[in-house]
């Protein structure tokens, strides 16, 4: 059965708190904590991008797999944050794991869910026959308008899967994908910070589609939400994914490896992805994994994964994703912040 | 080969010279050359310059100098090894008329540095292009590394290299043709701002405009043109690997014990004949280097000379009596050119209150980049 | 930075392709077509390991213009396990702390843009070499090791 090979995560180094945020802005900092069930978000530096993030992660990827780079057949980075609007980040990926160039390569995008939708692809490449390997990544290094909401959590950071056919890490029992028309969040050519609709970002948006998606997937499979060891949802904040998963019937117990969100911020579509990174980087053999993400736009792909025994053997060989997050980290004020995320109007 | 002279010397003032354009600068310093030795004409020209093109969109400076110095027609051409263009300038006008192809050369050397380029970048393309200055590598930031690791080696220290600079205002206060004519104190040094560390901007030359000019001839040619000639007895160049990361020894400038050796072999002297020395301190730390890789201070003890005073006006062995690159100035391709004028004044006992007693041997040391290229010369007295 | 200049670089700066030469055996990075040291023309073409340690380092103030935002920031010669050195600045943490003998891991980094519209400038970086922990930080001795012996 195909499933996941290989995988890594990479979240930098520096970190910004929710209260440093809300200072700057004159708001109650224990209001806002409790509210988003944030503490802190990684701030990317100069020389961090959704490339050099998707490399990191991809390094770890393919050393976990222990497969040749020359093997991969396929390498998809999925980000509403690619450093060129015209021109993929997959090749500069490709060149820097050293893939390719026999390599099918494409860049994805679907607000937050890009990743999983390189994975998807990935994953039904795979299955198909037509490659042996394919890398799938979700990373960004998206903004949030200041003094707005979403400032507190947009952060950067992703992960990367291998998918192959033999001998997996992880099998993928089933996926599936939940897609409406939906404007609950966007940011049109040429706009520095996205837009969003306030409260319609929740209910017809974020809860229909994340519901929805794993709802049919657990019906295709048979599978009851006790079956699983481990869930795993996209993370705008602390607080939504708690409250779908336990409106789904999920337990706290079930998302709390997952729950990577309070200390690392939403990374995007490296959101879920890193969740499940997480997710492997603990998981014993046959346990079950379910995966919900949401994009705006808006939609959801969903996957059950069964981890396996070559898990354990493997997945020391590269950084788990708790040792970035409570690992050697820096602190930075509003101002370097402001200057890292070029909210500073410079001349040319 | 013919026994070279020089037979005058010319030089503007060093510093941010506004009124000034790059032929302006180039002008003045040949014609006092010229109008000192009653001279009209020239049998060829070398101009030293290291980056015309990138600080004011000018290249092909051969032509353009001669046309404007009113020697249009002559055989003219820039010379560029870094912020060794100007002693490399020098090296050639000397084969040329050593050789028998010319009777009369000038030996000049320009930069204009303030018409408003990123000096910073410009002077980083004398270092590595690919390896150094793609990742972001200051001129400042590799004498730094340079510093760092003599430091690690032999234990030199900042006030050691505050000293250098210390000592070497105390001679450009004497010297009418300096950026900065005045003394400094340890202390300021240590205060000023870091540049890159352990450097901070007074452990750094300035960003100069200047010129400076030197007319050679055979020397059974000299009495033509004045009393006093000074022979070129010794010249030399080597070179190292360009990227610090491909150096022997990081704390030691190899291309300069090279250049120095073949120098004092071609002058027939060791470095306890030389009586005043101008060397390329472009930071304070070069200095110290400089004169440890010419035999002038032992290894490892270059770091104490300015400090003891012997390397100061009086004492043992003067090194940098015009005030050197970090007082007198460091217009880059006009440096090389300027170290013979000071040891010209020298030897024809014309330095002034700057004078070293009956010197008879003079050696400049005029460096490219970090150390990738060096000139040297030795001069004597007549 | 004209394109095609960079996209020449790009082996040597996203992969780390260095040449080892076939006579002396010594390590040259970027690749070289004659060997510095012996002069043979016999080069194999080898990618460093992505980990090395601080031979000499500096932190610029006084940065290039494409830095300015950046100052001040570590630069320093990294040696890899291979021997060959490279010119990098060291990231993610205070300038001050890097000193020579530190051990670094190098990422794939970001290094400059060429203004608001030019292309984008990718190489690598050193970071402290922070503890994996476990069966990775045991796995990056043993690659080490077998490096250095190779």
């Amino acid at each position: 059965m195909a499933g996941i090979a290989g995988y890594g995560a990479f979240i930098p180094r520096r970190r910004i708190t929710t209260e440093e945020i809300a200072r700057q802005w004159g708001k109650d900092p224990g209001t806002i904590q409790r509210g988003l069930l944030l503490k802190e978000k990684s701030v990317p530096g100069f020389d961090e991008d959704t490339i050099t993030i998707s490399v990191a992660a991809g390094r770890s990827a393919l050393a976990r797999a222990g497969v040749s780079p020359s093997k991969v057949g396929a390498l998809y980075i999925g980000s509403e944050s690619h450093p060129y609007a015209v021109k993929p980040s997959g090749t500069v990926v490709a060149e820097a794991l050293g893939i390719g160039p026999e390599v099918h390569v494409a860049d994805f995008e679907f607000a937050c869910k890009a990743g999983t939708e390189a994975m998807f692809v990935a994953l039904a490449l795979v299955e198909s026959g037509r490659v042996d390997y394919a890398l799938a990544v979700g990373a960004d290094t998206s903004q949030g308008a200041p003094d707005d909401a979403l400032e507190f959590s947009a952060s950067a950071g992703g992960a990367a899967f291998l998918f192959g056919r033999d001998d997996p890490l992880a099998e993928v029992v089933e996926t599936i994908s939940f897609t409406t028309d939906t404007p609950d969040f966007w940011r049109r050519e040429g706009e520095f910070y996205p837009r969003h609709g306030g409260r319609f970002t929740g209910e017809p948006a974020y809860f229909k589609h994340v519901s929805a998606a794993t709802s049919r997937i657990l019906e295709k499979t048979g599978l009851k939400p006790a079956d699983f060891r481990f869930v795993v949802f996209h993370m705008p904040n602390g607080k939504f994914p708690l409250s779908v998963g336990k409106s789904l019937g999920f337990t706290r117990e079930q998302m709390d490896t997952g729950w990577v969100v309070p200390t690392m911020g939403n990374t995007y579509s490296g959101s879920s992805p890193t969740g499940l990174a997480a997710v492997l980087d603990v998981a014993d053999e046959d346990e079950l994994i379910l995966i919900t993400s949401f994009g705006s736009g808006a939609g959801s792909d969903s996957f059950v994964l069964r981890a396996t025994g070559l898990l354990r053997q493997r997945r020391g060989l590269a950084p788990s994703v708790r040792s970035m997050l409570d690992g050697p980290r820096r602190y930075v004020s509003y101002g370097e912040y402001a200057k890292y995320r070029e909210k500073i109007i410079v001349n040319e | 080969m013919r026994e070279v002279a020089i037979v005058a010397a010319g030089m503007t003032r060093f510093g941010e010279l506004w009124d000034a354009s790059l032929r302006d600068l180039f002008v003045e310093a040949a014609q006092q050359a010229l109008t000192t030795a009653g001279v009209d004409r020239l049998d060829a020209m070398y101009v030293g310059n290291m980056s015309a093109g990138q600080f004011v969109g000018q290249e092909h400076l051969g032509p353009l100098m001669a046309d404007h110095l009113g020697m249009g027609g002559v055989p003219a051409v820039r010379v560029e090894s870094a912020c060794a263009s100007g002693g490399v300038a020098l090296r050639t006008a000397f084969m040329e008329v050593a050789c028998g192809g010319s009777d009369l050369v000038l030996a000049a050397g320009v930069e204009k540095m303030t018409d408003g380029a990123d000096v910073t970048e410009v002077l980083a393309t004398a270092s590595d292009q690919e390896t150094e200055v793609y990742q972001g590598a200051t001129f400042p930031g590799l004498y730094a590394l340079i510093a760092r690791a003599h430091m690690a080696a032999h234990g030199t220290t900042e006030e050691d290299l505050a000293w250098v600079s210390v000592k070497n205002h105390g001679h450009g206060v004497l010297n009418e043709n300096a950026q900065f004519p005045r003394e400094l104190t340890v202390d300021q040094v240590l205060s000023s701002a870091l540049v890159s560390e352990p450097l901070r901007l007074l452990n750094c030359s300035p960003v100069s405009d200047g010129a400076a000019a030197v007319l050679l001839c055979p020397l059974d040619q000299a009495s033509q043109y004045t009393d006093r000639p000074v022979v070129i007895r010794g010249t030399a160049m080597a070179t190292d690997s360009m990227a610090l990361t491909d150096r022997r020894d990081m704390a030691f400038l190899d291309a300069v014990a090279a250049a120095g050796a073949r120098a004092y072999q071609m002058a027939g002297i060791g470095p306890e004949q030389v009586d005043v020395a101008e060397v390329h301190d472009c930071f304070s730390i070069a200095e110290i280097c400089c004169i440890e890789a010419l035999g002038l201070a032992p290894l490892g003890e270059g770091r104490h000379c300015a400090r003891t005073g012997e390397t100061a006006l009086g004492g043992r062995l003067p090194v940098n009596t015009s005030g050197g690159l970090k007082s007198k100035g460091h217009p880059v391709g006009a440096t090389g050119v300027a170290q013979a004028v000071e040891l010209f004044e020298q030897l024809t006992g014309g330095a002034g209150e700057r004078q070293v007693a009956d010197a008879e041997f003079g050696l400049a040391q005029n460096m490219g980049g970090t150390g990738a290229s060096s000139v040297v010369h030795i001069l004597q007295a007549t | 930075m004209p394109s095609p200049r960079y996209w020449r670089e790009i082996p040597s700066r996203y992969r780390l392709e260095a040449t080892r030469c076939g006579d002396c055996g010594r390590v040259s990075y970027p690749p070289r077509r004659i060997c510095f040291a012996c002069r043979s023309t016999a080069a194999e073409t080898i990618e460093l390991s992505h980990e090395g340690r601080v031979v000499a380092s500096t932190v610029v103030h006084v940065p290039p213009d494409a830095f300015l935002m950046e100052a001040p920031y570590a630069l320093a010669i990294v040696e890899t396990p291979e021997g060959a050195r490279m010119m990098v600045q060291v990231a993610d943490c205070d300038p001050a702390s890097v000193e020579a003998g530190m051990s670094v891991a190098l990422e794939f980094r970001l290094i400059r843009k060429e203004g608001k519209g030019g292309i984008l400038c990718y190489g690598h970086k050193a970071v402290p070499a922070y503890p994996l922990g476990g069966e990775a930080e045991a796995a990056r001795r043993a690659r080490e090791e077998e490096v250095a012996h190779a």
